[in-house]
């Protein structure tokens, strides 16, 4: 865990208001894993006053990317941030993605902004793993396709991919899911966490999700991030410390 | 430059400088340890224990507005006992004055608390909370109500004898009332404020950003509600303040100290900027050198009124 000024080296638009910033950082670069996060003071100003949590999207030698959608005040001030400019990043933040388990194929399912933490995930595994992609989105404008292996894709209203849900896509491939050894990855919005557990424990897949919730500190000190346990009644995990990934499994979503 | 002596005396408990870390935004010091050097601090104060562990609140915990954020944890916490096995071995091997911040549901919870913690040795003094607005029983309604701000420091200071500070609540018309009877209780020290009561809603679906409804508000947008309510007990009452609300710099350190504040609590700043209390006690330093303060207490309520 570091706190450094890390110079943005370019700011990409991807499409539709989603943006890459990719900054330079040796020192987080050296130490991240797929699935965890950084926490990005915006500005030193009161206003916006909270730091920003981002997955991170994609390590390159020394470069760290950071995938967004312009939401708000704070994503609007990172997106026009100019080239050099220094980014106050707290990280690496939160345990990762287990990807030392027993399984041959990954399957990355993300759902919208969801895809962000797979880019990463996909380069450590490239060569390693067989990758399957399945990314959902409501139209063809919300498909992130930077950095994915062997993508499918689904939207609501079928302007790209199959016309429906990711979880839709899924079980139209269940055959090929099943005759592989495969561990899924997800990320996305909480309906489609239920929809995916269902279809997990339907047939039996291992499941791990990137979970977020609102934070302020993003490492334990607020205590403001629960997410409740499915398996030890009335108790609480911070997303933050003990996510933000879990076993589907784990958690109550 | 001469040394600066940035010392200051918190009723039986000398510190030696004035910051310290406020309740429930540092945990139990560890994860903050990593960025701050406990040992500079003035003091650490725990997140708020119960006599039982406390779940908390649901999600949504926090929200931020603007220059500020509402929290509603609900008191998570370990409870006192885990406290003794799994906190204390930690913070032992620091030599910071570790505070303890006690919550309770009942006058006697308060009183429960400090007879099972008072004997640790690590522990050198306690805050005693009677302001918390986000749980249903306990904490407001004890900060709301005179007769049991009096009650409550009453009883605990006959269990004890280290230092005890009232955390008070702004949510009150005369925060002054408050302080003269935790004065009069024989209390060490007032820290104010704890946060205020607010909330935010949706605009779409109408509900409330934060689960409980309420929430405390904390932050910049909170100090100068603050610094006036330092300057009312200040002029009213004659035991230490310790000054919280809102500080994001040395700047509003010595803006509390001027106002009447003996030492101050750092607490939403810590979430944003985990390192910012060292940066803190430098500069405040700095500014007492340049300005030839050789001590810093003698800058405390040093307000010009005319």
């Amino acid at each position: 865990m570091l706190l450094v000024q890390a110079p943005i080296e370019d700011t990409i638009e991807l499409d539709h208001s989603i943006f890459l910033l990719k900054v330079h950082s040796p020192e987080i670069t050296s130490i991240i894993k797929p699935g965890q996060f950084l926490n990005i003071r915006i500005t030193d100003k009161p206003y916006p006053l909270l730091r920003r949590p981002f997955s991170a999207c994609d390590v390159d030698g020394e470069h760290l990317m950071l995938m967004f959608n312009v939401m708000g005040e704070g994503t609007s001030i990172l997106a026009h941030k100019p080239k050099g400019a220094p980014v106050d990043i707290l990280g690496p933040l939160g345990n990762g993605f287990n990807l030392e388990d027993d399984y041959d194929t990954a399957v990355v399912v993300g759902g919208g902004m969801g895809a962000a933490p797979f880019p990463f995930l996909q380069r450590v595994l490239k060569g390693k793993k067989e990758i399957l992609t399945f990314i959902g989105g409501r139209t063809h404008k919300d498909i992130i396709t930077y950095g994915m292996e062997n993508l499918q894709t689904a939207t609501d209203n079928g302007s790209e991919g199959l016309k429906g849900n990711v979880i839709d896509l899924l079980n139209e491939k269940l055959d090929l899911l099943k005759s592989k050894k495969i561990k899924i990855f997800a990320c996305g919005p909480a309906p489609m966490f239920k929809a995916l557990k269902v279809f997990c424990n339907e047939h039996k897949f291992n499941c791990e999700v990137s979970t977020e919730c609102a934070m302020a500190c993003g490492f334990g000190l607020c205590q403001g991030c629960p997410i409740e346990s499915a398996k030890d009644e009335g108790k609480y995990h911070l997303v933050c410390k003990d996510g933000p990934v879990f076993n589907i499994n784990d958690v109550v979503i | 430059m001469s040394k600066v002596d940035l010392s200051v005396k918190i009723g039986s408990l000398e510190i030696k400088n004035p910051v310290m870390l406020a309740s429930g935004t540092v945990g139990y010091g560890n994860e903050i340890s990593e960025f701050t050097d406990l040992n500079k601090l003035g003091g650490i104060v725990t997140k708020s224990l119960s006599l039982k562990p406390r779940k908390g609140n649901p999600p949504q915990r926090i929200v931020e507005t603007p220059a500020g954020m509402l929290n509603a944890i609900g008191l998570a916490n370990v409870g006192v006992e885990a406290f003794i096995k799994d906190k204390i071995p930690f913070l032992k091997q620091y030599n910071v004055p570790l505070i303890c911040n006690i919550a309770a549901s009942t006058v006697e919870e308060y009183v429960e608390c400090v007879k099972i913690l008072k004997d640790e040795e690590v522990i050198a003094a306690f805050e005693i909370n009677v302001s918390c607005p986000n749980v249903k029983e306990g904490g407001l309604i004890f900060g709301n109500d005179v007769k049991s701000v009096a009650r409550i420091t009453e009883l605990v200071r006959a269990e004890t004898s280290k230092p005890i500070i009232m955390k008070l609540s702004p949510n009150v018309s005369n925060i002054s009332d408050f302080a003269k009877v935790a004065q009069d209780g024989g209390a060490d020290a007032v820290s104010a404020i704890n946060t205020l009561v607010g909330t935010a809603f949706n605009i779409y679906t109408r509900k409330p950003k934060i689960h409980n409804i309420t929430g405390g508000l904390s932050g910049p947008a909170i100090k100068p509600v603050a610094l006036a309510k330092v300057l009312e007990i200040s002029r009213n009452v004659d035991i230490p303040i310790i000054g919280i609300g809102g500080i994001m710099d040395w700047k509003d350190v010595v803006e509390f100290i001027i106002a009447g504040a003996s030492a101050i609590q750092i607490g939403t700043l810590n979430f944003i900027d985990p390192s910012a209390s060292g940066k803190i006690i430098k500069q405040l330093e700095d500014y007492c050198a340049k300005m030839g303060i050789d001590k810093l207490s003698d800058l405390t309520a040093s307000y010009n009124l005319d």
